[in-house]
């Protein structure tokens, strides 16, 4: 934590940390601590009388069934996510950990979509699925399906989902590889010397030695699908139709921004904090436990 | 390999293949769009093979704008994500470079409490605390500028814990020697910790750069004047203009442009990249 | 050029106490070197020396100046590390330049102090090379020359040589104390290493859990360790001890139930105390003739070449020794040979605090 060795007291570290702690405090700690304040508050329609009103703006938020439907919109969303591009990410690993010949470039041609803004690739997504004019979406109306994600929920659903989890392979993709390329190869040897070919030696040898990097990723893809995915829903769906594209976020950037519902949007940031809280608890205790191959 | 399988080795290349196909489809797509012009993109099915406007469209979306957005230019948007893009990594490296060398090679009074607060930066992501903060930045004047843009982004717990394990493993021999060679605290750090620390701060801001070119919820939050609007967000508005009068040719020209710069950064500075990805995530 | 002189120094860290009032004065141009087992306290003491460490009470002077409250730069002063401490990032070149640089010493006379310092340790054609591209004995000597171009009045040196390997450490060790003769600098040497304290230093200081057990040249601490811990510690193989009673004549011990040994001298005042009595392996010889000489019977023959090894006990295993004999001996595993002892040559130490008896 500290050297052994280090400088003597004086005004220095203080100035050294003063401009990281002000942001801190200006723009996280107290926001945050406003929004936890605020979720006790009721505010009237013209923001002209404010009301404590203790775990008011709470409780009307867990009696809320469309509340609920929004946490598991976003459970599911968020798993569809993880799951799509986890399992993508992982044989693509495979066979690149496989390959001598050409992996650096493989590699080169999978990494590129993480640097996709959510919002350009929920435009380009957009776009393939455009109901009237889309490449995909003519391939499909030619199958016989009769495509709109416009006014379909379900259909909406699937197409962030695909565009969240296409833009999140490449980051799969580079720790499984990573993962893949830590296990020692005297280990794969001896599973081969023992008899066990390359599929199996995959599941029995490769698979449980990755669970650290399996777990690691699945903590980080829910936070990525819980949080940067705003971008791309809010350009391709807006949340619907008929919020059937509402996950948690963009709830509460709706309540709040848009339908001013201050107290309410304030508690549900509330309760995404402790979700995050929960989910950097998670990850940190990970890293405790790594596993060293 | 471990034993000699063709067969399963060109199954592996035919994956491999098909997952880039499959990956770069969209981005195909995306280019051949920007090659045509705005009759062939309302003929359906819309083309697969790049047409020949290609550079007409491009000029076209760098100085003129698109859709509702039309009054800001391209090329001026792309400007502004850059300057946002290049005051937040560089705001967030130089902040977290200064912190965790108080934090690594001082002792001083609250020095665990400053780790605590720097920390608990991780668990607030601007999602959590829209409202608050827009309405301090609001109170602070920094609405629509570039100030507001960068300035409440660049805290940054990531960086800070990185550069303390990088300074962590900076043998305690060399700070020794520096003091007996008649090098104080900051003249330690220009001259020993940060050319040592060069490809750390090179691979951050590969990762930096990128996030902060991305960033989308925030300026959507802070800025109402057009001519604050980075190319995300023109983007955005390009695509609820798209619903009336769809100008897909130059939309997905624009599209191009706004995923070209950390696209390049990525696949030009692939090590570097990969070392920021993975070291940040420890 | 500079003398040092410690007074009544102490280090505390936190409540533990690990140096424990330390006095010595070290003439100018000397080169003395502190020597004890690790975590003994001699590199703290160095560091003290150098700035590096806080002095909790005592004073340090260098020079006839009081350095205590003074910076490492400000003390004219020069180290050497143990792991070198190079700037990794710093060619050869800068790396000596550095402190000079720092100082605002004229370039000019920086380029003239550093290639002079590298013509003399021979590193000229590495001037430009980054610290990574050198062996570590080339490594060893830039951190050497970057000691020189400073120009101080005292080098200190933290176990230098102990990354090197066994022939470069050998050769290194020469060039250390060539270089410190001509240049005539005072010089403080830590190490753990009995050889190189013996071959470097002047004087030694045989440090111990904190406290100062001798000080003297290496020919004094060799012939009179005034501890049991120093006559341990000097000296390969180590000293043998046994541990017996002074008999009530005051002047023999029993080596077993059976052996007894004539000491030199008489110790009445000690008569009857538990004693332990301390034989080199050197100083043991055959004596087939000398009717005191002892049987001892060799169980382990080593054969070093230069001399032999051998390790056995006196009286069915009473007594392990190593006994050393000059030559290739024809000592057989298992045969039984008469050594003896010149009394001059025994020493005998208090078996409670482990001070050497003297002669009243």
């Amino acid at each position: 934590m500290l050297k052994r060795v280090h400088f003597g007291p004086s005004l220095l570290p203080f100035l050294l940390v003063a401009p990281q702690i002000a942001i801190t405090i200006v723009f996280f700690i107290w926001p945050a601590s406003q929004a936890l304040y605020q979720s006790l508050l009721v505010e009237d329609a013209f923001g002209l009388k404010t009301e404590f009103v203790w775990f008011q703006n709470y409780s009307e938020l867990f009696d809320d069934e469309l509340y609920f439907d929004t946490v598991y919109r976003t459970a599911f969303f968020s798993s569809m996510v993880a799951f799509l591009s986890m399992s993508s990410a992982l044989l693509l690993a495979g066979m690149a950990d496989r390959v001598i010949k050409g992996a650096k470039v493989y590699r080169t041609f999978l990494i590129w979509p993480y640097a996709v803004a959510p919002v350009v690739a929920g435009a380009l997504w957009m776009f393939m699925f455009d109901p009237t004019l889309g490449i995909v979406a003519y391939f499909l109306h030619a199958m016989g399906s009769n495509w709109n994600f416009r006014v379909n929920g379900d259909e909406a659903m699937a197409l962030v989902i695909f565009a969240a989890a296409w833009k999140q392979i490449s980051y799969n993709f580079l720790f499984f590889l990573a993962g893949m390329q830590a296990i020692p190869k005297s280990l794969i040897e001896a599973a081969a010397i023992d008899g066990a070919g390359p599929g199996r030696r995959f599941w029995t040898i490769i698979f449980p030695l990755l669970s650290p990097t399996t777990f690691f990723l699945l903590v980080m893809n829910i936070v990525y699908a819980f949080f940067d995915t705003f971008g791309i829903i809010h350009a391709v769906t807006k949340g619907g139709p008929a919020k059937a594209t509402e996950i948690l976020v963009y709830k509460v950037y709706n309540d709040g921004f848009i339908g001013l519902d201050l107290g309410g949007s304030a508690a549900q940031s509330v309760v995404l904090m402790t979700i995050v809280i929960v989910l950097t608890v998670i990850q940190f205790r990970y890293i405790e436990n790594k596993v060293k191959y | 390999m471990i034993e000699n399988r063709p067969f399963v080795t060109f199954v592996s290349h035919v994956v491999l293949i098909l997952g880039i196909v499959i990956i770069a489809f969209p981005i195909w797509v995306t280019f051949v769009a920007a090659s045509h012009d705005a009759v062939r993109m309302t003929q359906v099915p819309l083309p697969l093979l790049p047409g020949g406007h290609f550079f007409e469209n491009l000029v076209s979306a760098l100085t003129k704008g698109v859709g509702n957005a039309r009054e800001q230019s391209v090329g001026l948007m792309l400007m502004n994500s850059l300057i946002m893009a290049l005051m937040i990594a560089v705001g967030k490296i130089a902040i977290s470079l200064l912190s965790a060398f108080a934090i690594v090679y001082f002792r001083f009074p609250f020095r665990m409490m400053f780790f605590w607060m720097i920390f608990i930066t991780l668990m607030l992501p601007v999602e959590v605390r829209i409202i608050p903060t827009f309405q301090v930045v609001a109170n602070l004047g920094m609405l629509n500028n570039y100030w507001g843009l960068s300035i409440p982004l660049i805290a940054s717990a990531t960086a800070t814990f990185m550069f303390r394990q990088v300074f962590l493993t900076i043998p305690d021999e060399l700070l020794e020697a520096a003091r007996i060679d008649g090098a104080g605290p900051m003249r330690f750090f220009k001259d020993i910790l940060l050319p040592m620390s060069r490809t750390n701060i090179a691979a951050l801001f590969v990762i930096l750069f990128i996030y902060g070119w991305n960033q989308y919820l925030w300026p959507l939050l802070i800025t109402t004047d057009k001519s604050m609007y980075t190319i995300v967000m023109g983007i955005k508005s390009m695509l609820e203009a798209a619903e009336e009068s769809p100008e897909w040719h130059l939309i997905m020209m624009s599209s191009l442009l706004a995923l070209l710069p950390p696209v390049m950064v990525v696949v030009f500075m692939q090590s570097l990249f990969v070392k920021g990805l993975t070291e940040t995530e420890k | 050029m500079a003398e040092i002189l410690l007074a009544d120094v102490y280090k505390s860290y936190g409540k533990t106490e690990v140096i424990h009032g330390v006095d010595w004065h070290i003439e100018d141009s000397e080169f003395v070197v502190i020597v004890g087992p690790s975590g003994c306290g001699k590199s703290t003491l160095l560091r003290m020396i150098a700035g590096l460490e806080t002095i909790t009470n005592g004073e340090i002077s260098i020079g006839g100046r009081v350095v205590n409250d003074l910076e490492p730069a400000q003390r004219d002063i020069a180290m050497v590390f143990q792991n070198y401490a190079l700037y990794p990032h710093m060619s050869v070149y800068n790396n000596m330049a550095y402190g000079l640089k720092i100082k605002g010493v004229p370039k000019a006379e920086i380029d003239q102090r550093v290639r002079e310092a590298a013509d003399r340790l021979e590193i000229g054609e590495y001037l430009g090379r980054s610290p990574r591209q050198l062996s570590g004995g080339q490594r060893q000597r830039v951190a050497m020359g970057r000691a020189i171009v400073r120009k101080p009045s005292v080098f200190l040196f933290d176990e230098p040589l102990s990354n090197l390997d066994a022939k470069l450490r050998v050769q290194m060790r020469l060039e250390i104390k060539k270089l410190q003769e001509r240049l005539g600098i005072t010089s403080v040497y830590v190490t753990h290493d009995q050889v190189e304290a013996m071959t470097l230093g002047h004087r030694l200081m045989i440090l111990n859990d904190g406290y100062v057990e001798q000080l003297g040249t290496p020919i004094e601490i060799y012939e009179n360790p005034l501890t049991k811990f120093v006559a341990g510690f000097i000296g390969s193989p180590s000293m043998n001890f046994i541990e017996t009673r002074l008999e009530e004549d005051a002047t023999t011990v029993k080596f077993s139930h059976k052996t007894s040994f004539r000491l030199a001298g008489s110790y009445p005042q000690f008569k009857g105390r538990n004693v332990s009595i301390g034989i080199r392996p050197e100083h043991f010889f055959f004596a087939p003739d000398n009717p005191e000489a002892i049987p001892f019977r060799a169980e382990v023959v080593e054969h070093l070449g230069a001399d032999t090894l051998l390790h056995g006990t006196v009286d069915e295993g009473e007594s392990e020794l190593i006994v050393r004999f000059n030559g290739i001996s024809t000592v057989t595993q298992g045969e039984t040979v008469p050594v003896y002892i010149d009394p001059a040559n025994i020493h005998i130490f208090d078996a409670q605090n482990g001070k050497r008896l003297e002669v009243e």
